[in-house]
């Protein structure tokens, strides 16, 4: 047996290698080549090193960095109506939801969650189409309650347009939240409310007091995944306003930027160089927000053990 | 004791809130369906009663079929996705296997190395990720897609397989080490058949995203031949922007295998998200 225990475990080797080799050769060679590429500039038909200077120019350069820094500022402004409202709406449903006794349950929770799983270019479409004009099926909805007056095609103006795009996404991904969250109402022990309830506890004072502090990791968590998920975003954008992130740039985001910028769109010529120097910008920022959770939220969250 | 917990005025409130959001989330969906199948004009002048005798209309479905290469799209998405979701599962559970049943050096280092994975996304790899598909010819077949979404699905898969298979009894194995059975066997006979519902569940989350996703059969595969259904349909709705009946039609052609799948397998995903609290 000893004898058996020292010799190579060649099958530990066979069970990693398909993984490793896939996930290793299309993932995270790519990311560092990405890096590598944002070092160099298309100088004559060669490749020259020029270290930094491509972010150089994307975040001080005006040809650029106008261009950088509004992406950004939208980009900021996306992540912040996600979480002021995507996750608040969904820790309400999800506290709802686990209301004991209550009746339709998964009905509700399979109803809500649909929006998640279609694809951005049907949600896209689908809010284009209800918001537009045209149709006049919001102009419509808005006379029955009395609001006619506050229409305005949303979409379309630059003043309204990002908040616009920003909540359509909210209702397409309100269901996850909800459902983490759901996740981590149901597995606080009954024991611990009954004690709270002994005590007076109830309702409201019971949500605030004893189940949110008890849920505070899973927020943590679907913070992070938000802010991956944003800072990443593009689809939606480039489905109900383009690739130019229309009106005039005010719901163009990193995604739509990169997109642009490394295959070229209309007059514009596409510049891999400049494409990965966006990408790497878009890596590092997103780094940035993994390590802020993982070392200062994650290991000051207090988790409790039942 | 459970009365404080549910007042009717409460419950009431509960199910008011509920009931106003379901509405939010399913009215745009119903709307688009129920629009589909109405003449051009009732479209317009009454966009929210059901399609009458007088105003049912599939003229859109018609041009649909007549117009797009749709059946081929179809087709396209569902081989990338069943290859990538069975590479995915296949590689992932192996993997997974590994870092749960043995300890080696490098155990914990390769349990992290994956799980980068979940929380970098695959996309800012996309310039590089192009290069390399270039250079082995692989632009513009549906081999590039499925390798780039098996990548892209095997950090979760690990992470949510390997938490199953520690569960998996020792004694089961051993017996089975003792009866003479290779390690192979052991994992392919008597762990996978375990953990065959946690398999249900990755495959359900790794298939949502690759079935939408738009971003890489835009840049890797846009060709005629290779579109999937997601990008086919982008394209389609561009050019057909005018013709409501066609684009109704080809929104509530694209919904409704998802949603129908969805209905099917919406406990296993839900068993999935909510596993280890289920009360």
């Amino acid at each position: 047996m000893a004898v058996a225990r020292r010799q190579t475990r060649w099958h530990i080797a066979v069970f990693l290698a398909p993984a490793l080799i896939v996930y290793t050769a299309i993932m995270i060679l790519p990311l560092f080549g990405t890096l590598q590429l944002s070092l160099f500039r298309n100088i004559d038909q060669k490749q020259v090193f020029v270290g930094l200077d491509n972010f150089r120019a994307l975040l001080t350069d005006p040809h650029w960095s106008t261009a950088f820094w509004n992406a950004f500022r939208n980009n900021v402004w996306f992540f912040c109506i996600h979480m002021l409202v995507q996750n608040p709406i969904g820790i309400l449903l999800a506290a709802l939801l686990s209301s004991p006794k209550l009746r339709f349950r998964a009905f509700y929770r399979t109803a809500i969650f649909v929006p998640t799983i279609l694809s951005f270019v049907i949600v896209g479409f689908v809010w284009k189409l209800i918001l537009s004009p045209l149709w006049g099926i919001t102009p419509m909805l808005l006379k029955e309650i009395g609001l006619r007056g506050l229409f305005h095609p949303w979409l379309g103006m630059g003043d309204t347009a990002l908040t616009t795009v920003a909540l359509v996404s909210v209702w397409q991904f309100v269901g996850i939240p909800m459902m983490l969250i759901y996740a981590a109402l149901l597995s606080i022990p009954d024991e611990v409310l009954e004690a709270a309830e002994c005590d007076g506890i109830t309702g409201m004072a019971q949500f605030w007091k004893i189940k949110l502090p008890l849920i505070l990791p899973s927020i943590g968590i679907i913070s992070i995944l938000t802010f991956v998920g944003n800072f990443n975003a593009f689809d939606l954008i480039y489905v109900s306003q383009g690739a130019l992130g229309g009106p005039n740039f005010s719901t163009d985001i990193l995604g739509t930027f990169l997109y642009r910028t490394f295959f070229g769109f209309q007059l514009q010529l596409g510049d891999p160089n400049m494409g990965s120097a966006i990408a790497s910008m878009m890596f590092f920022i997103i780094l940035v927000g993994v390590c802020f959770y993982l070392f200062a939220i994650q290991t000051r969250l207090r988790r409790y053990q039942f | 004791m459970n009365k404080a917990r549910t007042s009717i005025p409460r419950a009431a409130a509960a199910h008011a809130v509920l009931i106003v959001y379901t509405i939010i989330a399913l009215f745009p969906v119903l709307i688009v369906v129920v629009n589909s199948f109405k003449s051009r004009g009732a479209i317009f002048r009454a966009p929210l009663s059901l399609p009458g005798p007088k105003t049912f209309d599939l003229i859109g479905y018609t041009t649909v079929m007549a117009q797009g290469n749709f059946p081929l799209y179809f087709w396209n998405s569902l081989v990338v996705t069943v290859v990538s979701i069975f590479l995915v599962l296949l590689f992932g559970a192996m993997a997974a296997f590994a870092l749960a049943e043995y300890r080696f050096r490098a155990n914990t280092m390769t349990g992290l190395y994956l799980a980068l994975g979940i929380m970098i996304p695959i996309r800012l790899g996309t310039v590089a990720i192009l290069r390399l598909m270039v250079a082995s010819g692989l632009v513009d077949t549906l081999t590039a897609l499925i390798l780039v979404y098996t990548a892209q699905g095997i950090p979760l898969a690990v992470f949510i397989l390997s938490e199953f298979m520690k569960q998996v009894s020792d004694d089961l194995k051993n017996a089975g080490r003792i009866d003479g059975l290779s390690e192979y066997r052991i994992f392919f006979r008597l762990v996978l058949p375990l953990v065959r519902p946690a398999m249900a569940t990755v495959a359900v989350f790794t298939m949502i995203p690759i079935w939408n996703d738009l971003w890489f059969p835009l840049i890797l595969a846009p060709s005629e031949a290779t579109k999937t259904v997601t990008l086919g349909a982008q394209l389609f709705l561009g050019q057909f922007v005018t013709d409501w009946n066609a684009v109704l039609a080809a929104l509530s052609l694209a919904i409704l295998p998802v949603l129908v799948l969805y209905l099917i397998f919406s406990r296993q995903l839900i068993r999935g998200i909510t596993s280890g609290a289920v009360k």
